[in-house]
């Protein structure tokens, strides 16, 4: 593995799927939407098919980042297009550009207005996505996190449901709000270090003030973005409201940004603050667990639900970062790559009901496993993951998070814990609404079982699932060093 | 006291346009059937050909000519070839809907190039005698094409009222030189700068003539609290002229400020900072409040353009900490600033103008619904301009804000960059309302966008200009660090 070939695959990984956006843009009308469905299929795999070497020759044992670009982009504020990635950001790059193709499967037959600019508006979300967890630069991580924003506000206003404009500016308004307050903390730091690089202020000394400053703003931006009680509350309404593909995308990857900022921005660049303010995050994140999954439980429309319980799965990721021990840091890591096959499959689920239905409310249903049997098989076994039954991908996660939190405290373990109690209730209550019983009515009497595009996208995410659960170590192996590095560097703090 | 025949080379772009004028008016006095075209094509040529002089004659050393009251720096040049593209852009923008409106008489192309005159006088004045004319020549005109559509009653009273106020703030800048004047003894800049610098003025009649001088800057950039007549204006002017207004002289005005303050009264930097500092700070916050409740897209530019100007003015007023990196780099964003707020507004009066047409003005914002199903290309293209606006990135518009932003930081003034982000965040809403009128929305008109190729074709690259220059904003940057370096600016 030492020979790595001459090719800038993680430049690939970014620009192949924008320029191949815009490829499908140039497609034009409607009348040629086969046309765009295909280029699109062909840029989503060829993207995909780009990011595999990364992982086939990512050394797990190296420190520090790896494939790294670096060019001067704009040498007059000496910002740099200087992108690499390491063990914590190497699955989000592959999750995301794999998740891409099951999205332009997914809406190959249910999009069928203006199919070239959806297409190319998730293309360039994957890439711009990819831009964000592989940049170096903390200018051009800003530039790739707000652009991506614009991708998703079409894909939510212009593809989704009846209340879609209020969620879409929602949306963007508040990922605005906290990405501006990170932007003054980018503009401090330069002004402190004088560099963009976001290597340089991982090592850059800073006050206990400056940390707290900075520490909060990151904060504000990451936790908007996860999206953290309280400020979770766009997350359902855009859930709602957006196309499944949206959903899907939203759930699998861009709640992880937010996520992953705090790993690559909070952490390192203020170890003090983070050590310092690490209970108020624990206990917002405890808020989101416990709180959100009773929240959960009380909703009757289907994404609603799973919306909530992504906000409490992704409660569990911020509490894993900050009980600061490899157990917590890897499980939330782990948790966050499990969520983002659970989440899509659950988002894929539900649109496949509501393409037949149209409806999300789960008291319209009743009885599916009747007429849809191969699709209720599929639905129990997402459904088992999503409360993190053993052998799915949603155990390892949260089972190792809980590990480490009862590791750093027994109480907090303990309330941690009560996820596995309300995830198993508000999922499996939701399931067996929709799924057993009689026929309910006439419309669920008419459904017809899934086909063979249906059947792909879900046996493909169910394999993920299953793999995962059963065999994690690939994904745990590949995080060792850069978990400990980040937490030997966390624990050796900047005030000396 | 013998008479020395000035250096006329450096004021040659001048001389052209005036002699230019005179040409185009006598023409089409002489050629009444051909006139319109005539004062058209005379105009864009005289456009052309002061770009080329002005290209020719860029130096970067400092001449001074006409006894010092005049200046031929890189700082002049680079303005003025900006205001020359601008002005083209404009002029050729506003050609469809005027002659549709049988507005396109001569005498509306004859008083733009008046207009620029008045301009390159500013922009390349030494003198506060010679800034005035140049500013009087540039406000008369302008005033004259406000009320250009003399049986429109709103275009009228806007004219009206842009005069009122505007003779009134020419009278309060006009005081504050004679202030100036009368403290310093000096009318040429440098020699302003000298005896500020030399402690022989008398501080009160000084700091009372800055006060004035800045009501005068601040009504030409049309920043609080001066604002009043922006949106009348716009909204009242035809919108050919409301694209002018909101262009070139907006450049001026930059040039004006940059002159009068860091040029003659760097002595008084603390105190025109402080002033600016409440000026930036509450025309960011009034612009981006008043814009939000507008229905008329003339009017929400208007609002809007008052914030920019605020924007600007962080970076001008951010200079002068020490350091001459860190002063170049607060004065080149504002340029920065300038020029690309200038690239943005042409492009969105640019799309009013294409969707303006016989018996149909296009002044409210739902007429922008549903622009992505009559034509996605322009929809995309005012997508960059709204989102360039409100400052997301990959559009120059981004940069143009990180650039002030981060000279206000290094300056020390968190507050206002902490307050200009959570205002520019309010904005981004308004931008954002008219994104989705666009795509959100079904079209409330659908007939097609008939324009001349011409605009379509420019507009097109006046809106792909705008990305070009968000990803590669470090050429422009560099050069408007290089003009400031090369001219008469003092750092430090």
């Amino acid at each position: 593995m030492t020979d790595i070939p001459d090719i800038p695959f993680l430049s690939l990984a970014i620009w192949i799927p924008i320029l191949g956006g815009l490829l499908v843009l140039a497609t034009g009308p409607d009348r040629n939407a086969w046309m765009a469905r295909l280029v699109a299929l062909l840029t989503a795999i060829l993207g995909f098919a780009v990011t595999i070497p990364l992982y086939i020759y990512f050394d797990a044992a190296k420190v520090g980042m790896q494939f790294p670009e670096a060019r001067s982009w704009i040498a007059y504020f000496n910002i740099n297009y200087h992108i690499g990635i390491d063990g914590l950001s190497l699955w989000f790059v592959l999750l995301n550009s794999f998740i891409t193709i099951l999205v332009v499967i997914a809406g190959w037959q249910t999009v069928q207005n203006r199919v070239a600019q959806y297409m190319a508006a998730f293309l360039i979300m994957s890439g711009l996505m990819n831009g964000i967890f592989a940049a170096l630069d903390g200018v051009l991580f800003y530039v790739f996190f707000e652009a991506s924003l614009i991708p998703l506000y079409l894909i939510i206003g212009v593809w989704g449901g009846p209340n879609r404009v209020h969620a879409a500016i929602k949306f963007f308004l508040f990922t605005l709000a906290g990405s501006l307050a990170m932007l003054l903390a980018l503009l401090y730091l330069h002004s402190v270090t004088d560099s963009f690089d976001i290597l340089v202020w991982h090592r850059a000394p800073l006050s206990m003030v400056e940390q707290s400053l900075i520490f909060f703003a990151f904060l504000a931006a990451f936790g908007v973005k996860v999206p953290m009680w309280p400020v979770h509350t766009w997350l359902p309404d855009a859930h709602v409201e957006a196309p499944t593909g949206g959903s899907v995308v939203l759930a699998a990857i861009a709640l992880k940004l937010g996520a992953y900022g705090f790993v690559r921005f909070s952490l390192p660049i203020a170890p003090d603050a983070a050590v310092a303010y690490a209970p108020i995050v624990i206990a917002l994140s405890l808020i989101a667990v416990v709180y959100i999954g009773f929240v959960a439980l009380a909703q009757a429309d289907m994404k609603k639900l799973v919306a909530y319980s992504s906000i409490s799965h992704m409660g569990f990721v911020t509490l894993g970062f900050f009980m600061l021990n490899p157990l917590g840091v890897e499980g939330a890591l782990i948790q966050m790559i499990s969520h983002g096959f659970v989440s899509a499959a659950m988002f894929l689920c539900i649109g496949v009901l509501y393409d037949r239905m149209h409806s999300r409310q789960i008291e319209d249903y009743g009885g599916v496993v009747n007429t849809m049997p191969k699709f209720a098989a599929f639905f129990m076994l997402f459904a088992m993951a999503n409360c993190g039954l053993p052998a799915t991908s949603g155990f390892v996660g949260e089972f190792t998070v809980i590990l480490g939190a009862v590791q750093y405290n027994f109480w907090i373990g303990l309330l941690a814990a009560t996820t596995l109690i309300l995830g198993a209730a508000y999922t499996l209550w939701m399931y067996k609404r929709v799924v057993f019983g009689a026929v309910a009515n006439e419309h669920v009497a008419k459904l017809t079982d899934i086909g063979a595009r249906e059947f792909f996208f879900l046996a493909v995410l169910a394999a993920c699932v299953l793999a995962m659960g059963l065999y994690p170590f690939p994904f745990a192996d590949a995080m060792h060093t850069s978990v400990n590095e980040l937490l030997r560097h966390v624990s050796a703090g900047k005030l000396h | 006291m013998n008479f020395v025949v000035p250096d006329f080379f450096p004021a040659m772009a001048e001389i052209f346009v005036a002699a230019m004028v005179l040409t185009s008016m006598l023409s089409t006095t002489f050629a009444r059937n051909l006139a319109r075209n005539l004062a058209y094509v005379l105009a864009q040529f005289t456009l052309l050909v002061t770009t080329f002089i002005t290209i020719f004659t860029l130096d970067k050393s400092i001449i001074h000519s006409f006894g010092g009251m005049f200046v031929h720096d890189l700082l002049g040049s680079i303005l003025k070839l900006v205001v020359c593209f601008a002005m083209m852009i404009a002029l050729l923008y506003g050609r469809g809907y005027l002659a549709e409106r049988k507005l396109d008489r001569p005498e509306y192309y004859l008083l733009a190039l008046l207009m620029l005159l008045g301009i390159m006088v500013m922009i390349t004045a030494n003198h506060l005698l010679v800034l005035y004319i140049g500013l009087e020549i540039m406000s008369l005109s302008l005033y004259a094409l406000v009320a250009f559509d003399r049986d429109s009653m709103h275009s009228t009273e806007a004219g009206m009222k842009y005069f009122v106020l505007g003779a009134l703030a020419s009278g309060l800048l006009l005081y504050g030189m004679s202030m100036v004047y009368g403290a310093t003894g000096a009318l040429e800049l440098s020699g302003i700068a000298q005896a500020v610098a030399g402690q022989t003025a008398n501080k009160t009649v000084l700091l009372f003539g800055l006060v004035f001088l800045m009501a005068g800057i601040s009504f030409k950039l049309g920043v609080v609290p001066f604002h009043m007549w922006v949106p009348d204006v716009y909204q009242g002017a035809p919108t050919p002229v409301a694209l002018i207004l909101s262009s070139a002289p907006k450049l001026a005005a930059f040039a004006l400020a940059l002159r009068l303050l860091v040029v003659g009264l760097p002595g008084l930097a603390e105190h025109w900072q402080t002033m600016l500092m409440l000026v930036a700070a509450a025309s960011i916050v009034l612009g981006n409040l008043a814009a939000l409740v507008q229905h008329n897209i003339k009017r929400m530019l208007a609002y809007s353009g008052i914030s920019h100007m605020g924007f600007m003015l962080l970076g001008l007023l951010s200079g002068g900490v020490g350091k001459l990196d860190f002063t170049l780099a607060a004065y080149s964003g504002a340029m920065f600033y300038a020029i690309a707020y200038v690239l943005m507004t042409l492009a969105a009066f640019g799309m009013l103008m294409l969707l303006s047409r016989a018996g149909f003005d296009a002044g409210e914002i739902e007429d922008f619904k549903g622009l992505n199903r009559r034509s996605p290309w322009f929809a995309v293209l005012m997508l960059f301009v709204m989102f360039s606006m409100a400052g997301i990135p990959f559009f120059v518009g981004f940069f143009a804000k990180f650039a002030v932003l981060e000279a206000a930081i290094a300056a020390g003034h968190l507050w206002l960059a902490g307050l200009a982000l959570v205002m520019s965040l309010i904005g981004a809403f308004y931008y954002l309302r008219v994104v989705k009128l666009m795509y959100f929305d079904e079209p409330l008109d659908k007939t097609p966008i008939i324009a001349s190729t011409e605009l379509q074709v420019m507009l097109s690259v006046n809106g792909v200009a705008i990305v070009v220059l968000g990803l590669m904003p470090g050429t422009l940057l560099s050069l408007c660090r290089a003009a400031l370096l090369a001219s008469s600016i003092p750092g430090g």
